[in-house]
């Protein structure tokens, strides 16, 4: 077996061995812990991209799969790495390195264990999307929890732990229906393997049919809180406006994970080989979607401090997705795909230019002054690293133009290839260059155009006002004084958006094999449950 | 059996809603408790009731559901109550931290 086979297991392994090896590391070396912190994160980067490359390889959209303990699948544990898995690893993994690189300057200082609770975040939001069966993917996402846990907190103050005790609360609820969901589905069908289970879900009587789908709507409740669908998302716009700006810019990450659990479990578990239970739950996501949209809608428009603004532009993000799933349609998975990466390295940079930007206000500042009290701030005296950047009101200005046509859909970024491609997906599934039809849409999915466009009009008012107020009216003229170890990471993922723009065609091309492979679960099912044991050295 | 084992579940896991809508922090961890221990059980049940079945296969006998109960949910549920108690103990210090910060027990930190 070559070294490159036991590439599925490294993005799990390295956070893990980073962040163990980092705890008994005195915390006053806190710039040699983040150095090799943000040295195994890109490295983890670079193994994700390559599982990518390794994805988009195989023929017919079939997943390396990886088997842990070398037994066959459904008995064993196994790691899947398709085209969508391997995705979601390169954008967390991205996230995590520009999140973890811009708390070096400043915001590590803050607390404790810092790095160690960020490389075990990434260890669940990796194992989150690598593995292939529930009760793993329930221990993945406990690991996750409980380091964001810990990220929330980090600073501390009055503020931040008042919301972290809502967040921890809401979680561990959310985390028992996800047990009540993983424990019926293993009583019903007697499987926690998702490929074996998928097989499993068209032969069921009617009797466990209904437990089955008890179990699923259970969890699905567990992920729909993580990925704050109106009514179960209150508690996010609180906890992510108070977290520490590098933490808030990491999870960004996490309602996507809740996404990208929707979405693997709908099509794999839900499809047309479920018998009468295909199309489970859709119904849900997509009305739940578009309430969301509108409540982040609103929510947007209504925010006065950027944190609340950034978190509501998360809330939006994940209304869309949900009802990109809800509607289960090839095309529109593949520009919802698109939409997922973009408003997710959008979001982070935003939390991270926020910070940059408040230091640009009037330090007398209402907002500025109660945000401070309420947050307990700091006496220690700030010693910050790296150079200066000049020209920093421009280049501060420059980043927050781009993240906002990226949030809100603007030509000529990938924001607004994005929609545009959901909505083409929507209107047209002919060939290309076919004309749209405007008539085969029901009414939910005119109310998704609808939205998705208002949408993106909220979003770039609310986002104007905040530019004026804080670049062009700004009372006292104070320059903050920002390092180019802050402002790099945030150009790192604003960077990756342009590339992203530029690279659409193939973006594009690679994300409509995801979606085609999502709508077949054929293609993920056989490969996973005929893969081979590796004979061991003795064996004949 | 089978109504004791669900009405245990039934009672901890009402307990455990009423205590978690309770406006006190303590009252919030209990509740919490409750839930877990509501949903350990449950998970023990879906491995379906058996009584004096040996936990493992006997030296000699064949495997199989009809000679032994089911070991997957005795693993799951024991993961489950190792995370569950992490989780607790978590939530107890955040509890302390929060009294520490608002000079009450208040889940939101004023009356």
């Amino acid at each position: 077996m070559s070294v490159f086979a036991h590439l599925p297991i490294l993005p799990i392994l390295i956070p893990l061995i980073t962040a163990a090896a980092l705890i008994p590391i005195d915390d006053r070396n806190r710039d040699l812990k983040g150095v090799v912190s943000v040295v195994s994160s890109a490295i983890v980067f670079l193994v994700s991209l390559s599982l990518m490359y390794a994805a988009a390889d195989q023929p017919e959209g079939r997943p390396l799969v990886y088997l842990l303990g070398n037994w066959a699948a459904p008995y064993g544990i196994v790691l899947v790495v398709d085209r969508l898995s391997a995705l979601m690893l390169v954008l967390s993994s991205l996230v995590a390195l520009g999140a973890q690189t811009f708390s070096i300057a400043r915001w590590h200082r803050q607390g404790f264990h810092y790095h160690s609770l960020f490389q075990f975040m990434a260890l669940g939001v990796n194992g989150a999307f690598l593995t292939g069966d529930l009760f793993n993917l329930f221990v993945f996402f406990e690991i996750m929890l409980g380091a964001s846990y810990g990220l929330l907190l980090h600073g501390s103050g009055p503020m931040r732990v008042k919301k972290g005790l809502h967040y921890i609360a809401i979680n561990l609820a959310a985390s028992s229906l996800f047990l009540l969901g993983v424990s019926l589905i293993y009583g019903a069908t007697g499987t926690l393997n998702m490929a074996d289970l998928a097989l499993r879900i068209g032969q069921l009587n009617v009797e466990n049919r209904m437990l089955m789908e008890a179990g699923a709507a259970l969890l699905g409740m567990a992920f729909l809180v993580k990925a704050a669908m109106w009514p179960l998302g209150f508690w996010l716009a609180g906890a992510y406006a108070a977290a520490s700006p590098p933490s808030a810019a990491f999870f960004a990450i996490l309602t996507k994970v809740g996404a990208y659990i929707l979405l693997r479990l709908s099509m794999l578990l839900f499809g047309a080989a479920a018998g009468p239970s295909a199309g489970f739950g859709l119904n849900v996501l997509l009305y739940g979607g578009l309430i969301t949209i509108l409540f982040g809608l609103i929510g947007v428009l209504a925010s006065q401090a950027l944190g609340r603004l950034a978190a509501y532009c998360i809330i939006t993000s994940s209304g869309t997705l949900l009802a990109a799933i809800g509607i289960a349609d090839k095309a529109v998975i593949a520009g919802a795909l698109l939409y997922l990466v973009t408003s997710t390295l959008a979001a982070a940079a935003l939390f991270l230019l926020i910070e940059l930007m408040e230091r640009a206000r009037d330090a007398g500042a209402d907002v500025l002054a109660v945000t401070m009290e309420a947050y307990g701030d700091d006496d220690q005296v700030e010693t910050e690293v790296g150079v200066a950047v000049p020209r920093t009101m421009a280049l501060l200005g420059l980043c927050f133009v781009i993240t906002t046509m990226l949030l809100a859909g603007l030509p000529p970024f990938s924001g607004f290839l994005a929609k545009v491609s959901i909505l083409h997906g929507l209107f047209g599934s002919g060939p290309p260059g076919a004309a749209l039809s405007f008539h085969g849409l029901d009414g939910a999915q005119w109310t998704y155009v609808v939205l998705l466009i208002l949408s993106g009009l909220s979003t770039l008012i609310a986002m104007n006002r905040v530019g004026i107020r804080t670049f062009w009216t700004s009372i006292e003229g104070t320059v903050p004084r920002v390092y180019l170890i802050e402002i790099a990471p945030i150009m790192l993922l604003l960077g990756a958006c342009l590339v992203l723009t530029l690279g659409a065609g193939s973006a594009l091309s690679y994300l409509d094999a995801t979606a085609s492979a999502l709508v077949n679960p054929q293609s993920y099912i056989e490969p996973v449950l005929s893969a081979p044991r590796v004979p061991s050295p003795g064996e004949p | 059996m089978e109504l004791v084992l669900s009405a245990g579940i039934g009672v901890l896991a009402a307990s455990g809603i009423w205590l978690l809508f309770r406006p006190r922090t303590y009252q919030v961890v209990i509740g919490l408790s409750l839930l877990s221990y509501a949903v350990n059980l449950f998970i023990f049940g879906m491995g379906r009731l058996r009584v004096d079945a040996p936990p493992i296969i006997e030296k000699g006998g064949a495997g199989g559901l009809l000679t032994h109960s089911d070991p997957l949910p005795q693993a799951l549920v024991l993961t489950a109550i190792v995370i569950g108690f992490a989780m607790t103990a978590l939530f107890l210090v955040v509890l302390l931290a929060s009294r520490g910060f608002s000079g009450n027990d208040h889940v939101d930190g004023r009356e």
